[in-house]
């Protein structure tokens, strides 16, 4: 400005020589061990369920995961024991896409809506409420299920089927449309939209505004803004939610128990009333279930275990890799 | 500030919000609502066509229909804008109604069942199907809140010493720890408790409350963990560089300055991890089964708790029992609020 060129003295900030004393290297050694539990247990549950579950693995092979029987022998020899959970594995996928399919428009619907269009005081409600939704413990969702839900889903069931018969998967061979996999995955759906919504409103409010503006500035619309920058921006988020949504789905036991007929049978038509889930085999069987039959659950439970940990560690770093970029 | 503006004689721009909807336009939107909704009921009590979600569906094409017409004369961008509204409203109501219906559904056919002896009574001499004024949910509440006092005594310090290490200490493990914790949150809960089944109670030879307790606290550590992380981070770091300007040391400063900070954000932590796990029912069923009467101690056999008592009776399915169950569903969602409500005072008061 006033013609005199200016140096400027940019401040480095100096290196930290950080020393720890003797207290501190003990301290940090507590808290790394504190740390370092959730790691430990989670490695402990899968070596227990791997060991515990070992002479399963061993007596039937790949058997175990395609084979469809589950039959508690007689201890005398006369019926053998015969375990098996392809049905249950195959079942538990089917519920959870099902699940899925339905709450992903759903939920970045509900989250576009709560961030872009719900005006100031209804969103505050609706995100207060959103929380309390996403902490509903899935027993009551089984029961609003069973009570609520079913006689709506019975109803959709028989439309559906009345319409779209002729594809394969919607074909039902009995016309009894209680306890399938699609009412089953209905209530999974809404039990899940809580939780993807949160998650991916939550990345939503992280878009930076100002691009947002720019885009308004341009003269776009408020669907261009969010097709142009929102989703894009988001995308990472709402597939991290999504898997997370997935991993709560598969591994859901007592709503799948109460809304699901479990039937030795890989069945893979919608509407019928037959299906199951690993989680809610174990419940099932757990009760009466012999010392051979409890390893068997229990091999049951370490699929499960490992089904669920990818989903999850899929997850994990897909979250991780769109909050890092932040 | 002003009388400088006034000085100068300045026009101060008053900011004006040309996208903010005129009067005329919202009683216009409103009116088109109002009048797709009557059509729909028309429509639907002409038809026959079945209940609430028939009348919904036919209100959403009706919508579409009428969206259609306003939208003649308006422009290509316009005209997808207006579709796109109607069907981002229509998702969110239709992604909002299960737990409206759930919420309602509860409170209404819990409500019966709602009374003082519900709370102070057990099922002893009561069989599920007795008049509702007999027998009731308290030793299930007990057992419950007691097996949830025990896992937040386990997690909590697991929780906070994580969090600690994620902002404090700093390793070399900080990401691995911290996506283990991330992905442990998915661990299914009936997992946890055929974990907990295969370990302890089968090396103690009963199922107990504390068997109950350890399986709660695996599901309840990364959500512990994760909140303790979250709140530990907005701890300002000038308070860090102060403390450590004072000549502390690392250990005095997170035990002595930076924790007391958060006390309140790590209370609310141990309430949110409270509030998931309190209506598990699964690793329950495994490890600390059901009763029927008041216990105590935690490694005295068998506990009752809330979740377990609402599923036995499910299960028995006649009418009384359904209508107990409910109740204990609503008693379940009142605590899951009351949690939440704490949660969110302490947490506002950490704000400020």
């Amino acid at each position: 400005m006033d013609g005199v060129a200016k140096t400027e003295i940019i401040p480095v900030p100096r290196e930290l020589a950080v020393v720890y004393n003797r207290a501190d290297r003990i301290f940090r050694r507590i808290v790394t061990s504190g740390a370092l539990t959730s790691l430990i247990l989670l490695g402990l549950i899968g070596m227990f369920l791997f060991v515990k579950s070992a002479q399963i693995f061993n007596d039937r092979g790949i058997s175990f995961i395609t084979g469809s029987n589950w039959t508690a022998g007689s201890g005398d020899g006369v019926i053998i024991d015969d375990f098996s959970i392809g049905p249950m594995l195959t079942g538990t996928i089917l519920v959870a896409v099902i699940a899925l399919i339905i709450a992903m428009p759903l939920a970045i619907g509900g989250a576009l809506y709560l961030e872009f269009y719900a005006p100031f005081r209804i969103r505050k409600i609706l995100n207060a409420l959103l929380d309390l939704a996403a902490a509903i413990p899935s027993l009551i969702f089984g029961l609003w299920g069973l009570a609520v839900f079913t006689s709506f889903g019975e109803r959709w069931s028989v439309l559906l089927n009345s319409r779209f018969g002729w594809i394969p998967f919607i074909k039902v061979q009995n016309e009894v449309f209680g306890r399938s996999p699609f009412i089953a995955g209905c209530v999974l759906a809404s039990l899940i939209v809580p939780i993807i919504t949160s998650v991916t409103r939550e990345v939503f409010s992280r878009t930076p505004r100002d691009l947002i503006d720019t885009c308004y500035a341009l003269g776009g619309s408020r669907w261009g803004a969010i097709r142009t920058v929102v989703l894009p921006f988001g995308r990472s988020g709402i597939i991290g939610g999504a898997m997370l949504g997935l991993g709560r789905a598969l591994g859901e036991t007592v709503a799948v128990y109460l809304l699901l007929n479990i039937v030795f049978r890989y069945n893979f038509r919608i509407l019928e009333s037959e299906g199951g889930n690993i989680a809610s085999l174990i419940a099932t069987k757990f009760g009466e279930a012999t010392e051979y039959e409890l390893k068997a659950l229990v091999a049951a439970g370490f699929v499960l275990f490992i089904l669920t940990l990818a989903v999850n560690m899929l997850a994990a770093t897909i979250v991780q890799k769109s909050t890092v970029r932040k | 500030m002003s009388a400088v503006v006034i000085e100068t004689n300045t026009a101060v721009p008053v900011p004006t919000t040309p996208w903010k909807q005129t009067r005329r336009k919202q009683i216009v939107s409103a009116s088109t609502v109002a009048l797709s909704a009557l059509i729909a009921v028309v429509i639907v009590l002409i038809t026959g066509f079945a209940g609430v979600d028939g009348w919904a569906f036919t209100f959403l094409i009706v919508s579409l229909l009428v969206t259609a017409v306003r939208a003649l004369k308006a422009d290509a961008k316009v005209r997808k804008e207006m579709f796109v509204t109607v069907a981002i409203f229509a998702t969110a109501a239709l992604a909002f109604t299960p737990w409206m219906s759930i919420f309602a559904s509860v409170v209404m056919k819990g409500a019966r069942g709602f009374r003082p002896n519900f709370f102070v009574g057990d099922m002893r001499t009561t069989i599920p199907d007795d008049e509702l004024n007999l027998g009731g949910a308290g030793h299930a509440i007990v057992g419950s809140l007691m097996m949830v006092l025990n896992a937040t005594i386990i997690t909590l310090p697991l929780g906070i010493l994580s969090g600690v290490y994620l902002t404090e200490v700093r390793g070399r493990l900080t990401f691995l720890v911290r996506f283990v914790v991330q992905s442990m949150s998915g661990v299914p809960s009936i997992v946890a408790g055929l974990f907990i089944y295969t370990t302890f109670v089968n090396y103690t030879n009963s199922f107990s409350g504390l068997a109950g307790s350890f399986a709660l606290a695996i599901l309840m550590l990364p959500t512990v963990a994760r909140t303790a992380e979250e709140v530990l981070k907005l701890v300002p770091d000038d308070l860090r560089s102060a403390s450590y300007a004072l000549g502390a040391r690392q250990w005095r400063t997170s035990l002595m300055v930076v924790l007391p900070t958060v006390r309140s954000g790590l209370t609310t932590a141990a309430i949110l991890g409270v509030a998931r796990v309190i209506g598990e029912t699964a690793p329950l069923l495994l490890t600390s089964l059901s009763s029927n009467s008041f216990v105590f101690n935690p490694l005295g056999g068998p506990v009752g708790s809330l979740p377990t008592y609402v599923f036995g009776l499910l299960q028995i399915g006649t009418e009384n029992s359904t209508n107990r169950a409910w109740t204990g569903a609503l008693v379940l969602m009142l605590l899951v609020l009351a949690l939440f409500t704490t949660a969110r005072f302490i947490g506002g008061k950490d704000r400020r």
